[in-house]
């Protein structure tokens, strides 16, 4: 069955007609171009298709489109505001806590989620938090070490 | 203005593709746009481990609205294979495993391909299936390969027609026959270990599963998406299987999500091929799922080894008997070179005067065995890394000290009687020691926890043909920034960013300067590159770049030593300025690099675009005598190391909570010095992961644990509190500024050294991979009646 629902994604609005089965993970990535989100597993697995619905970090694979309408999604697209880096982003980048880049999409928004919630975590907070987000190249560290940094600069 | 740095090499400059992974506009090859034209393939799995086909029935499947194309062995029993062809594209009279590819279907939806590719019927007649590659060598073992003397072989290869041994590898030295170490040495030995340790297969779990694209045009052209470590070893196969010419065959990889060896070689891509070519000028796609991933892709073989090691009561090694049974799945193309490589290396990195070794790779029905990070030195050095430990207990000594007495050195005649390349192990265990606090014991949290610590180091050489080759282009722009062209892929491990770094030296131009266009790789634009494997490319292709540099730099500098009639030879370039040593004049490079400079009095103009080309082969390696694996140089070089391991265990739940890992490897020059400790930290984290990681097959060869929630990888919870670092360099003659590969080295001993801190905490030995907590438990609590308290 189809149906005719209107998504909010990083604040813009679109009109989008989707079958019922269809994930949130396939209409961002198919239908809108949205690819920073990826496909690790499609069974809930992974953490690499995390996005922020309504502020709380989910597996887009295992939320249907239909779901989403009405909520505020955010994708890893959204993070940087007019070419200005994210400090997520940023310390990232700085950390080098990017390697193959597959899991990174996913690792942000959980992040984001973390520090909106709560600010300073210990770092037993961000392992926890990271938990669902499976990376086999960088050892975690960095990126544990990476979220820590942005929280501390934070207020 | 943005900053410039100058001589980039040895800096730890940001990667150069971290912008575009941080932001999601990194592209991979899911990501990329096929248009409306583009079809769904799914592959049909084989159910069985070992069967003959007696029949398969496509018509149901065809009969499926929206189903354009069903193809199966039948369509073309084209053998594939790196070094050896064993493997039909789709299975053509028999399967060899649970989860070969038995027929492909194509439709026009990813939903219609699945209900499709139910509807293929096959009919088998099931053979005996083997299993274990010890018993699968025995001359009665139920044969996988009956054709094997009729495969084509590369001629470093020497399978046993008649068996299920795909490659043998004999290494004789010092006082030694085929029956083994003579009893005169073992006489002498005051300690003898003799023992078997083995580890199961283990999948590279990669973050993005395989996937590929392809489309065949009615012309003859045919274009293949994929993410891929060997983009030009895949045309290879490819144009040779298929008997299509290289020039017609066009292989375009963008960024990849993880290799780690999975993507190396080829593995799904030809059966994407065979759907493509049945569906003229449409683009067909397959994407593993993540349980296709674990159950139909290459993994890292499993290994029976059986060691005998003695020495005398100075500690000094004086033998070797080993054996190794690389259980190498249904198909080894790729595999046996694993059995080779573990062959050569033997010993591991010690200096043993005897040595008998038998390295064999094996057929069994699983999975197909191929490269994984570490190429069959993680799977060695399980076993020999422990028993070293245990020689040294034997004779009193302590197990550093011991490896530190016996390792090999520069200069050494190595086992194969190569001269050992210059390279510092004592250094790295001299570091691993400090930083571990090698000796001090420490206090565990709970009274029913232990702490121990653990040393294991090693050895590696790239594993490869003789000859692989790679090249480099770079290409000026007008205003003097430099496109640096290569094919060397970009797993994560910072080749790109390399690249820029050693163009920027070689060439005299700020680093910001460079870019790097490799992304994706096309091997219809991109230079020659062998494979992304083998921790070769930061040698290899760095050698290939620098040598493009020089190129460029050597046509600049005539340009505009003629331009100021001065030699060239006085002449520099310094942060994208020409200099003149002699005349202290200056010319910025902008402009002239494109339009080249004027003549005295404006009579004409010289130079041209700037377009700098290198190459680079190793040209020194030699072959090896099939009866005692001696020649004059079996490799190209060594990397070494070693590591340490800090852990706790508690005894209440056999949960092993590694606290400290400490590495230490000599890379030759650190390129990019942080980029070299993220190879070091993920690498230590991958190996301690591998230590609790098995495939677990039932009795008929189904994979019972094909998802991340059965097969678990090491979490954000799971990697140790600290990960320390060390660079040695010791700088490699044929390496770019000395550099040479440290990529795989970084996980090769990880699971030994955790294992030798187990015994340190508890006193007993674990010889069999994974290292669960289960059989922690049971070890720890041996004697004692399990009482279930519900
Ligand atoms: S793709 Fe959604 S959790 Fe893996
Ligand atoms: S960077 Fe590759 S999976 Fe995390």
């Amino acid at each position: 069955m189809l149906h005719e629902i209107t998504l909010n994604i990083n604040g813009e609005t679109y009109p989008v007609v989707v079958k019922s089965q269809d994930t949130l993970l396939r209409v961002l990535r198919e239908q809108l171009g949205l690819t920073g989100t990826k496909i690790g597993c499609e069974n809930g697995e992974c953490g690499a298709c995390t996005v922020l619905f309504d502020g709380a970090p989910v597996n887009s694979c295992m939320v249907l489109a239909v779901e989403a309408q009405g909520h505020c999604i955010e994708t890893v697209e959204g993070l940087s505001k007019g070419g200005d880096l994210h400090p997520l982003q940023k310390a990232f980048v700085e950390h080098n806590a990017v390697q193959c880049g597959f899991c990174t999409s996913g690792m942000l928004m959980s992040a984001k989620a973390l520090l909106e919630r709560n600010p300073h975590p210990t770092e037993q907070e961000v392992r926890e938090a990271l938990v669902g987000n499976l990376c086999r190249c960088t050892g975690y560290i960095r990126i544990v070490d990476a979220v820590l940094d942005v929280a501390e600069a934070g207020d | 203005m943005k900053e410039q740095t100058s001589n980039p090499v040895g800096k730890s400059v940001p990667r150069v593709d971290a912008f575009e992974k941080v932001t999601g506009a990194a592209k991979y090859v899911d990501d990329m746009a096929f248009g409306p034209t583009l079809l769904h393939g799914k592959i049909v799995h084989s159910p069985v481990a070992h069967a003959l086909i007696k029949k398969i029935d496509v018509s149901k499947a065809l009969a499926l609205p929206g189903v354009k194309a069903v193809v199966t062995g039948q369509d073309n029993p084209t053998l594939l294979g790196l070094y050896l062809k064993d493997r039909y594209i789709y299975a053509y009279d028999r399967v060899r495993y649970v989860g070969e590819s038995v027929a492909g279907v194509v439709s026009i939806s990813e939903e219609i391909a699945e209900q499709a590719a139910k509807l293929v019927e096959v009919e088998y007649e099931l053979l005996p299936p083997v299993f274990d590659p010890y018993e699968g060598a025995k001359p009665d073992a139920p044969l996988l390969h009956p054709d094997l003397g009729k495969y084509e072989v590369v001629n470093f290869i020497f399978p046993k027609p008649g068996t299920n041994i795909s490659e043998h590898f004999k290494l004789r030295k010092g006082n030694v026959s085929d029956a083994g170490v003579s009893e005169e040495v073992w006489a002498q030995c005051a300690a003898v270990v003799e023992d078997q340790y083995t580890l199961p297969q283990i999948q590279h779990a990669p973050l993005e599963t395989h996937i590929a694209v392809a489309q065949w045009n009615a012309d003859g052209q045919v274009t293949l998406w994929a993410a891929s470590q060997s983009p030009f070893a895949q045309r290879d196969l490819l144009a040779q299987s298929l008997g299509i010419p290289h020039g017609n065959m066009r292989v375009i990889s963008p960024y990849i999500g993880g290799g780690f060896g999975g993507k190396a070689g080829i593995s799904i891509e030809a059966n994407v091929v065979l759907m493509a070519k049945a569906v003229p000028g449409h683009p067909v796609k397959v994407r593993m799922t993540r349980e296709e991933e674990f159950v139909a892709t290459n993994v890292r073989q499993s290994l029976v080894a059986k060691f005998k090691i003695g020495c005398d009561e100075a500690g000094n090694l004086l033998a070797m008997d080993l054996a190794y049974y690389f259980g190498g799945g249904a198909y080894n193309d790729y595999g046996v070179n694993i059995a080779r490589a573990a062959g050569y290396s033997c010993t591991g990195p010690y200096d043993v005067p005897n040595v008998k070794g038998d390295s064999y790779c094996v057929y069994t029905n699983h999975p197909i065995g191929s490269a994984m990070r570490g190429f069959g030195m993680p799977e060695i050095h399980w076993g020999l890394e422990q028993i070293m430990d245990r020689l040294a207990e034997a004779i009193g000594m302590d197990a550093a000290d011991f490896k530190r007495q016996n390792c090999v050195r520069s200069g050494d005649i190595i086992l194969t009687g190569m001269t050992m390349p210059e390279v510092d192990l004592p250094k790295c265990i001299d570091k691993v020691k400090e930083a571990i606090e090698w000796g001090r014991e420490s206090k565990p949290s709970a009274p029913h926890k232990r702490r121990g610590k653990g040393i294991a180091i090693m050895w590696k050489a790239p594993a490869m043909p003789p000859n692989p080759g790679s090249s480099a282009i770079v290409r000026f722009n007008e205003d003097a920034t430099l496109n640096v062209y290569v094919s060397g892929q970009e797993l994560g491990q910072g080749a790109f960013t390399v690249a820029a770094q050693m163009a920027a030296e070689a060439l005299g131009i700020p680093y910001e300067w460079v870019r790097v266009s490799a992304n994706p790789v096309d091997t219809k634009y991109s230079p020659y590159e062998w494979q992304t494997v083998a921790s070769r490319v930061t040698w290899s292709m760095g050698n290939a770049v620098k040598a493009a540099a020089e190129h460029a730099r050597g046509q600049i500098l005539e340009i505009v030593a003629k331009y100021w009639n001065e030699n060239p030879a006085d002449l520099d370039i310094k942060d994208g300025v020409v200099i003149s040593y002699k005349s202290e004049r200056e010319q910025t490079l902008k402009k002239m690099v494109i339009y080249g400079l004027p003549n005295e009095n404006f009579e004409g103009w010289q130079g041209g675009p700037i377009v700098g080309s290198g190459k680079f082969m190793p040209t020194y390696v030699t072959g090896l005598d099939p009866e005692t694996g001696q020649g004059a140089r079996a490799v190209v070089h060594y990397t070494v190391g070693a590591q340490a391991v800090d852990l706790e265990v508690d005894t209440e739940t056999g949960q092993i909570e590694v606290l400290k890992i400490a590495s230490a490897y000599d890379v030759g020059k650190a390129i990019n010095p942080d980029l070299v400790l993220t190879q070091i930290e993920g690498g230590a984290v991958h190996g301690l992961s591998s230590a609790f990681e098995c495939m677990l097959f039932d009795d008929r060869g189904r994979l019972r644990n094909p998802s991340f929630v059965d097969y678990k990888i090491v979490t954000s919870l799971d990697a140790p509190r600290e990960i320390h670092g060390d660079i040695v360099e010791t700088p490699l003659e044929d390496g770019p500024w000395g550099a040479r590969g440290v990529g795989e080295h970084v996980m090769v001993q990880t699971a030994p050294a955790i294992a030798n801190a187990l015994y340190n905490a508890l006193g007993v030995r674990f010889n069999d991979l994974p290292l669960s907590a289960e059989k922690i438990y049971l070890a720890t609590h041996e004697g004692e009646e399990l009482i279930c308290k519900a």
